[in-house]
Formats: structure tokens, C-alpha cells, sequence
């Protein structure tokens, strides 16, 4: 089988079905890239299942020649529980947007989280309402002028990996649509993860909120904007690889290496497999305006995963009484006999 | 015959010297004379801390063993611990046993036992002219009758007169029998329900065999509640017997009951092994999603007991995610089900409307409670079946089917687990609060009895598509992690047969349509109705769900005095029995009691176009065996 599966290319993961994004659209780019991803996972295809909720990125499912089901709004995180658990041998990939995995499904996004379920759970922010044409949504900054918000919006956005790492998640990492390597290894990495993985993919709407990030995933500034972050290495960026975070007190702060006495030992070296959750959070915290923004991996920890455990309570209980007969289910308690 | 453990009379399991009855009462007990009845009703009434469930069901799991038929109303409030002594915080329980066949938890109780004025406040006017009531003379204290609104003692002043009014030192005497038992004043005092019990297995003959045997499994790591709990319920029984206040005793023989193997059981408690018993009748494990809510949770706290069957159930953050996560269960090719209540059901809507164009089997539980909202979330209703028929968006058609007792709870989820195989369609289970926590004589059923439920998992890929569709109009259901048979479903409409994602007008309708004829089509594949009584005449009583007891007993009742009555019972409310239209079509009139404003009286009247007439309770109690038969009367 995985022999065979190895053998899979891009082609075996394109689903026959026209794809009915807008040209230009970011979610082109990650649909790729998860098909290119899916031929190294060494998962065959009929092992791997998408559910997406309702919005422009819960289309995906269809686009994918595997396993999928596209369901209510908000709700996948909930019903890939339902499907990793009965299967623990799939590959269940949950695909989301903003408006749909921190709004209406704010509550499943952080329950899933916290259980800890194996799933890869990407999520496509663009800080818009798509599907429905352009209301401003739960990541959109604060003052956003939409049709719904004539005068500004007056709702403080949510942070997505702030709020994952909040909810004890495993797995954390950020990237984007216009990085197609950064976006394959985040992909891998996710898959690889046992436990919940969650995947922040900043993404271009370019017809209700185009330009979102070009202040950060511009190709001339990007160097600049942009902390790749490598584990077991210093926080370095910039175009000339000498700008890093450093810790000053309980806060990071933007240093020069080479200027007033910094040195590459005072930079903070990520470190994704420490237990304590502070310093990514720290990371997912940065103010965009003045900070660069962190892609790759926050956190990457091993916890037992809710859907291991559930099937482990299964065949203890199997064990532990043999399984269940009908006979003795009927007749348990007082019965008495009637001749 | 009946077959007991033990002999005729009780027996006391390895008894212990200082509890046991001595020669002298034995003998003494012979000498008050036996008052034989064919059934009897008795109610046991107090605050919600005082343990009246626990009594009611130790007297009800004791007639049962002892051979009674028998049915139970629990009837407690929804606050965990309303304030002491309060007419909110009274908490009933009710039985009625007999020798003979018995359809309902009975009209009014012969024997009343009271454990403060308030729940004597509260039962009152229900009780009948010459009821037994067996009072807790401590408890009728000043305050307690004043927060109940007596103006004055009525143990001590003539109000009660029309009674047979027995008041009992019940927690001096409890106090007193648990004199050298090391424990708090406050606890002694938590015995007083198992005096109480002793007093009336006295009072009916009955050996404390089966109660022992619960104490000591439930306290055999607290010996000394064990100990207190037997002597309180010893003291109870020795009081009866020496005190001269009680002169007679009662006696309900067994029942001639249709001969097999017996056990008491609730409604919820048969829901949950019922399940348990279609997934492995179908040889597809379970998967239970749910959020705790009253009066389903038992059935999640039962089935999740029983993981050895293979079962997984999942406390789910929500009702939304408890039936999306069955949801995705049935996709994965597994049973997949969901349990709540009217509210929850409210909560479910959509994600049911997912199951039904993804056509996916799903078994959705709604034990139904006094509605709308909160509502009386302890009390019965059946008011959710319009909910069930039509409380979605689009035309979103589901089967339903409804459980007529508590026993029947156990056959109606295998025959809904069958449906929902068999056509791939979501089928909704309308239990109720009466069947889930009232309990009944259950015949077990043999296993070779039940039907096999037969599951068939498509994996040839050759012109599979993924809504295709068999004899029945299924579609096939494949387990993901089958080779060459990868597919996409979702909510949006789907093409015929394909699958695909379409949004053409004339797919649309046809769509529709196919999905209403798949549900229409399972009316061929269930058992017609059988009319109790004769095929034709004046009036037809039809009925379905919990009210089957009431109306069954009311339509015996009439039929005896001569009268031209039938009835006719639906467990299947969607689609309807094949014969329905036909029966209802050979009576003058048509009288449908429900335990609502008139919702299947309304779907009767559109369907087969017939001037039914509801018989109508909205109590958030069940009906009484003399309300429908006053209403069948005022129409005949």
C-alpha cells in the first residue's frame, strides 16, 4: 500500500470537477500545493478525507480525488471528529476559513483544539466574508469599512494562532498563499503531526479585500516583514539577516545584530517543542505594524490525542469484559421467570 | 405460575441477628388479615432531597420481581434541590401493580405516602375519597405548614376526615432505630425513606430481598450507610407489624403474564440497550454524539457503560456538534447517532438537513419534555412531532417512528437502526419523559426473535457513483479507506445519480421528489396496523407514543360497557402504516388524544382528509386513563 502510494503524483489528488474559484483568487495556490504535498504523505488517497464547513475555502473538498464531505456552517471540526474517531486510520483534513472556524465555529475550532483530535486543520484567513460578498469577519482590523460596516468596524479581531495556542493546541503554524514553499512545509509538517494541527494560511480575497497583506507577503519587502521561524535557530530576518527578537523583560523587541552590542547569542532561538506555550504565544502576539510577522512552525508538542484515547478506552473495556454479549446485556439487573 | 427466588414469603439474605424479625412478629404478621386487590396504585411524595425516587423505584423493582405487571410515573422537579419543604421542591413518584394487565402509572393513588405537608399540599386534590395516607407526623412541623399554606395542622384538625389518614413519627423513629450507627444527625435523617419503604413492604406483603440486594451493591464500600439504610428499612417493617395503628395489610397477587423471561425497565434504559443491540444486529458499531440534557442523558450515561460492544460515545461541546459528529460517524460507515431533547432537536435542525441531502442513515433520539424552550424540562409533552415532520429548512422529509412503551423503547430503536440502514435516511426516535424515566415489566425478547439487520457496504468501484440508487432508492454507503470508490457529498444540491454539486431548476424538483418517494416507499416495508377491537364503528381512538397505556385501558374500558369504540396505535409516524386511511375510513368518527395542542390530529386531517377530533392534554403529565375516556364520551 504505501509502496503504491508513494508512487501517487499530483494528478492522482485532482478531482474531475471544475473549479469555481475567482481567477486570482489565493485559494488556487494552496490547492495546489496540498496536492503536491499529498504524494510525499505515503497516504494513499482513498485513506484521506477533507470536510470543510460552508465559504469560498470549503469548496475544497470537491477539488480533492479523496474522501470528502462538505457540511454546515462552522461545523467541520466537529464532524471530522466524528469521522476520525470511527476511523483512526484516515487522514482527516479539515479546511476552513476565517468567518467559518472562528465565528460561527468559534466553539467547535477551540473544542476540537483542546481535545487534541488528529486532525490537520487549515484554515484560509483572508479577513473578509467571501461567499457572502464582503461583511467584514472576526480577523478583519479594527475600523474595517465593508457593506456591513459603513462607518468602520467597531469589532476587535481575533488573533487565530493566539487563540489555538489559548486552546492548548499541539500543532501551530502560520504561513501563505503566495509561498508555496513555506505552504508545502507547513502542510507536511501538519500532516505529520499526531494530534490536532492547526494551519493559519494567510490568503488573498482579491475581490472583496485584495491587498490584505501586501504590507507583509510583497515579494520586494517580504525579507523584511516576514520571521521565517526555524527550530533550534535564532529569530533572525530582514534582508540582510542581521535584524532578530530579543527578549527584554517579559516582551520581544526588534534588535539589530552588530548594533549597540547585540550579538547573534542575544537572539531568542525557537525552540517549537517547548512545553511551555509562552514564547509562542509571545510570537503570535506581535503587533504587525512594527513587528515582523512569524511564519512557520510556533509549536509542535506531543500530547495523546483524544481519538487514540477514545479507541484505547474501547479495547480496555473489550479486554477488561470481553465483548459484549447480547444475552447478558438483556438479562442484566433482577429478571424472573414467567411459565 | 410465577418462579421466585426464595420462598412464597420473605427471606431475609444472611440475615443478621439483631435485624432480623423475630419468631413473634412472624407470627403476629399472620394475625392482621390480608386485603386482596387486582391492582393498586400508591404514591410516594416528599421533598426533592428526601429520596422518592429511590423508594418509588425499590417498591417497583420489588413488585416486579415478585411478578406484578406493573407501569410508574416519576414526576420530580427540574431543580436539583429546590428549597426544603416548598410546594416547588416536591418530588412523586407513583406505581400502580397488579395481578392483572396493567396499561398506566394508574389515575389516583390508594395509598398515599407523605413525607412533608408541602407534598401533601401539592397531591391533594388528587387524592381520592378513602385513599391510605401514610404521613410524616415530623415533618408537620409549624414552619413546614405554614411554607406549604396550611393555616392549621390538618393532621390534627378534620380536614383529612374523608381519608384514612396514618401520621408515623417517621424521622423520630428512624432517628430512634439508628441509635448506635456512628454517623451525623443529618445523615440518620437521609434514612427516613427506607423506614418509609420497610412500613410498606409491611403494609403489602413484600419481602425487602431485592432492596437488600441493591443496598448492599450500591454502599459495599460504605458499610455504614449499608447498615443504616437496612436498619431504617428494618424498623419500618417491625413498625407496621407491632404498631396498632395499622390493622390491615394488602395483597396483589402475581400476574398472569404472558409467559418468558421478566425484568423491570425504563424507557431510557431500553432506548440505550436497544441501540446496543441494532449495532450488533447490523454488525456496525456505534458511535454516540450528545450533549447532557434532561430526561435523555441517561441514555448517554448508559451507552457509555457499554464500550466492551464496541461503542464509542462522545460528550460533544454542544448539541450542534454532538449530531455533526454522528454525522461524520455515518459517513465514515458507521451507525451513527445523536440524543437530546426538544431543544436540542431545535439546535440539530440544520446538520439534520445535512444528513438528509447527504442521505446518510442517522438515528436521532428526541426524548421529548414540555416545550416551548426550557419549558418543563422534567415533565412529559409530546409536542415536537410537528417539530420532527417539518422543523427544518427546505422539503426535508426524515422517518419517524415512536416508542408506545417503555419496554418498547428497545424494539423501536432496532426497527429505526433497519430503516435508517436500509433507506440511508436520518430517522428520528420520539420518545418522551413519561417512557424514559417510567418503568414497566419487560418481557425480554429472545435474541433469535429479533430481525437482522442487514448492512451492506458498497466496494466495487465499477460505475460506482455516488448517488445511485437501489430498489429502495438508496444510495450506496461506502466506508471511506475503500479503494477506487473516492467521492465528495455536501449540502449543496446534487445532480442525479452523480452527485455532483447542481444548481439546474428541473434536477432540483426531481431531487425533491426522489427524496420524499424514498421516505413514502418505507410505508411497503412496515407492519400494517392492527385495530384493537372491532375493524368497524362508532369511534376510533388513534393514538401514538407514551399515551398507548391511556388510551389502550380507556378503549377497554368503554368496549366492556358496550360501547361501538376501537383503537389504533402508530409507532411509525413517517411515513405512516400502509392500512391507516383504510381503518380510519370505517368509523364514524375519529378522536385523537395527544399530549399537545392537536399535532397528529392535524397531520390525520390533512392527510387523509377525515374530521378527526384531538382529545387534548398539556400538563406536562400523562394523560389518566379517565381523561380520555371522559373525552372519547363527549364525542360518542
Amino acid at each position: 500500500m504505501t509502496e503504491a502510494a508513494t508512487k501517487l503524483t499530483k494528478a492522482d489528488f485532482q478531482s474531475d470537477q471544475d473549479i469555481r474559484w475567482c481567477p486570482g483568487c489565493g485559494d488556487y495556490s494552496i490547492l495546489a500545493q496540498v496536492q503536491n504535498v499529498m504524494p510525499e504523505l505515503g497516504v494513499p488517497k482513498e485513506k484521506v478525507v477533507f470536510v470543510s464547513g460552508i465559504g469560498c475555502s470549503s469548496r475544497f473538498p470537491y477539488y480533492m480525488n479523496t474522501y470528502g464531505l462538505h457540511s454546515i456552517h462552522g461545523r467541520a471540526p466537529a464532524v471530522a471528529t466524528g469521522v476520525k474517531c470511527m476511523s483512526p486510520d484516515l487522514s482527516v483534513w479539515v479546511v476552513t476559513g476565517d468567518g467559518d472556524g472562528l465565528s460561527i465555529g468559534g466553539n467547535h475550532f477551540i473544542h476540537a483544539i483542546r481535545r487534541n483530535v488528529d486532525l490537520n486543520v487549515l484554515m484560509f484567513n483572508n479577513r473578509i466574508y467571501g461567499l457572502t460578498k464582503g461583511q467584514y469577519s472576526p480577523t478583519s482590523e479594527l475600523g474595517k469599512k465593508t457593506k456591513s460596516t459603513p462607518m468602520g468596524s467597531v469589532d476587535y479581531p481575533l488573533h487565530p494562532i493566539s487563540l489555538a495556542l489559548g486552546a492548548e493546541a499541539t500543532f501551530v503554524a502560520r504561513t501563505m498563499d503566495v509561498d508555496p514553499k513555506s505552504l508545502r512545509y507547513c502542510v507536511k509538517r501538519a500532516a505529520e503531526h499526531k494530534g490536532i494541527a492547526f494551519v493559519e494560511i494567510y490568503q488573498n480575497c482579491n475581490i472583496f479585500n485584495d491587498g490584505a497583506y501586501d504590507s507583509i507577503v510583497e515579494k520586494s519587502i517580504r525579507s523584511d516583514r516576514v520571521l521565517y521561524l526555524e527550530h533550534g535557530k535564532p529569530m533572525i530576518f530582514g534582508k540582510d539577516m542581521n535584524k532578530g527578537l530579543k527578549l527584554n523583560g517579559f516582551q520581544l523587541e526588534v534588535a539589530t545584530i552588530g548594533e549597540n552590542g547585540v550579538t547573534e547569542k542575544d537572539i531568542v532561538v525557537h525552540d517549537e517543542t517547548n512545553p511551555d506555550p509562552t514564547m509562542a504565544f509571545l510570537l503570535s502576539r506581535l503587533d504587525e505594524a512594527t513587528f515582523p510577522v512569524p511564519m512557520g512552525v510556533f509549536r509542535a508538542v506531543r500530547r495523546p490525542a483524544f481519538d487514540e484515547m477514545m479507541n484505547d478506552q474501547v479495547k480496555a473495556a473489550t479486554q477488561k469484559s470481553g465483548p459484549g454479549d447480547l444475552d447478558s446485556l438483556l438479562n442484566q439487573g433482577d429478571t424472573w421467570e414467567v411459565h | 405460575m410465577v418462579n421466585r427466588p426464595g420462598s412464597p414469603r420473605w427471606e431475609l439474605p444472611e440475615p443478621k441477628e439483631h435485624l432480623a424479625l423475630s419468631p413473634q412478629t412472624e407470627a403476629a404478621s399472620a394475625a392482621k388479615p390480608l386485603e386482596e386487590h387486582s391492582h393498586l396504585v400508591v404514591r410516594f411524595a416528599g421533598d426533592s432531597g428526601d429520596g422518592m425516587q429511590i423508594t418509588g423505584s425499590q417498591f417497583t423493582a420489588t413488585n416486579a420481581v415478585y411478578g406484578n405487571d406493573l407501569a410508574t410515573l416519576p414526576d420530580f422537579p427540574a431543580e436539583i434541590r429546590a428549597p426544603a419543604g416548598t410546594l416547588a421542591g416536591v418530588s412523586g413518584f407513583q406505581l400502580n401493580f397488579g395481578s392483572q394487565k396493567i396499561y398506566t402509572a394508574g389515575d389516583q393513588p390508594d395509598v398515599f405516602v407523605t413525607m412533608n405537608p408541602a407534598a401533601l399540599k401539592v397531591n391533594l386534590p388528587e387524592l381520592p375519597n378513602g385513599c391510605v395516607i401514610i404521613a410524616n407526623e415530623d415533618a408537620f412541623t409549624d414552619r413546614n405548614l405554614k411554607m406549604a399554606g396550611f393555616a392549621s395542622n390538618p393532621l390534627a384538625d378534620d380536614s383529612l376526615s374523608k381519608f384514612r389518614v396514618y401520621p408515623v413519627k417517621i424521622s423520630t423513629l428512624t432517628n430512634n432505630a439508628l441509635a448506635d450507627v456512628e454517623m451525623s444527625a443529618k445523615d440518620k435523617a437521609r434514612c427516613k425513606n427506607f423506614f418509609a419503604l420497610g412500613l410498606i413492604y409491611w403494609m403489602f406483603n413484600r419481602s425487602p430481598e431485592q432492596t437488600m440486594r441493591f443496598l448492599k451493591d450500591k454502599f459495599s464500600k460504605k458499610p455504614v450507610i449499608l447498615e443504616a439504610n437496612e436498619k431504617a428499612m428494618r424498623a419500618g417493617m417491625n413498625y407496621g407489624e407491632t404498631a396498632e395503628a395499622f390493622t390491615t395489610r394488602y395483597e396483589v397477587k402475581e400476574a398472569q403474564l404472558t409467559p418468558g423471561k421478566y425484568r423491570n425497565i425504563t424507557g431510557n434504559s431500553a432506548m440505550a440497550i436497544g441501540l446496543v443491540a441494532a449495532s450488533k444486529l447490523s454488525g456496525v458499531p456505534l458511535f454516540l454524539g450528545s450533549y447532557p440534557i434532561t430526561p435523555a442523558s441517561d441514555i448517554l450515561h448508559e451507552l457509555s457503560r457499554y464500550k466492551n460492544f464496541g461503542i464509542m460515545t462522545f460528550q460533544a461541546e454542544d448539541e450542534i456538534a454532538a449530531v455533526c459528529s454522528a454525522i461524520g460517524a455515518a459517513f465514515a460507515g458507521y451507525l451513527g447517532l445523536t440524543t437530546t431533547s426538544g431543544p436540542g432537536i431545535a439546535l440539530k435542525a440544520e446538520a439534520i438537513g445535512l444528513a438528509v441531502m447527504t442521505e446518510l442513515p442517522l438515528l436521532i433520539v428526541n426524548v421529548q419534555r414540555g416545550g416551548p424552550s426550557t419549558g418543563l424540562p422534567t415533565k412529559t409533552e409530546q409536542a415536537d412531532l410537528l417539530q420532527a415532520m417539518y422543523g427544518r429548512n427546505g422539503e426535508c422529509p426524515v422517518a419517524i417512528v415512536a416508542p408506545s412503551t417503555p419496554g418498547d423503547c428497545f424494539h423501536i430503536a432496532i426497527e429505526a437502526t433497519r430503516i435508517a440502514t436500509k433507506y440511508m435516511t436520518p430517522v428520528m426516535i420520539l420518545s418522551d419523559g413519561y417512557l424514559a424515566n417510567g418503568a414497566e415489566a419487560w418481557r425480554l425478547p429472545r435474541i433469535s426473535d429479533l430481525p437482522r439487520i442487514d448492512v451492506k457496504f458498497r466496494t466495487d468501484p465499477s460505475g460506482y457513483k455516488p448517488y445511485l440508487r437501489d430498489e429502495n432508492l438508496a444510495r450506496p454507503w461506502v466506508r471511506p479507506g475503500t479503494p477506487g470508490l473516492e467521492h465528495r457529498i455536501g449540502g449543496i444540491e446534487k445532480q442525479d445519480i452523480t452527485g455532483n454539486v447542481n444548481y439546474e431548476a428541473r434536477n432540483h424538483e426531481h431531487m425533491v421528489k426522489l427524496r420524499a418517494q424514498k421516505i413514502a416507499n418505507i410505508a411497503k416495508d412496515i407492519p400494517a396496523l392492527k385495530v384493537l377491537g372491532d375493524p368497524e364503528g362508532d369511534v376510533l381512538v388513534v393514538g401514538w407514543g407514551s399515551t398507548y397505556g391511556s388510551i389502550t385501558a380507556a378503549v377497554e374500558e368503554l368496549r366492556a360497557q358496550g360501547k361501538r369504540v376501537s383503537g389504533v396505535h402508530l409507532r411509525h409516524l413517517n411515513p405512516f402504516p400502509p392500512n391507516l386511511g383504510e381503518i380510519l375510513g370505517k368509523f364514524r368518527k375519529v378522536i385523537v388524544p395527544e399530549m399537545n395542542a392537536g399535532q397528529l390530529v392535524k397531520i390525520i386531517r390533512a392527510t387523509f382528509n377525515v374530521p378527526a377530533i384531538g382529545v387534548n392534554k398539556i400538563q406536562g403529565q400523562p394523560f389518566r386513563k379517565r381523561e380520555v375516556v371522559d373525552g372519547i364520551l363527549t364525542h360518542l
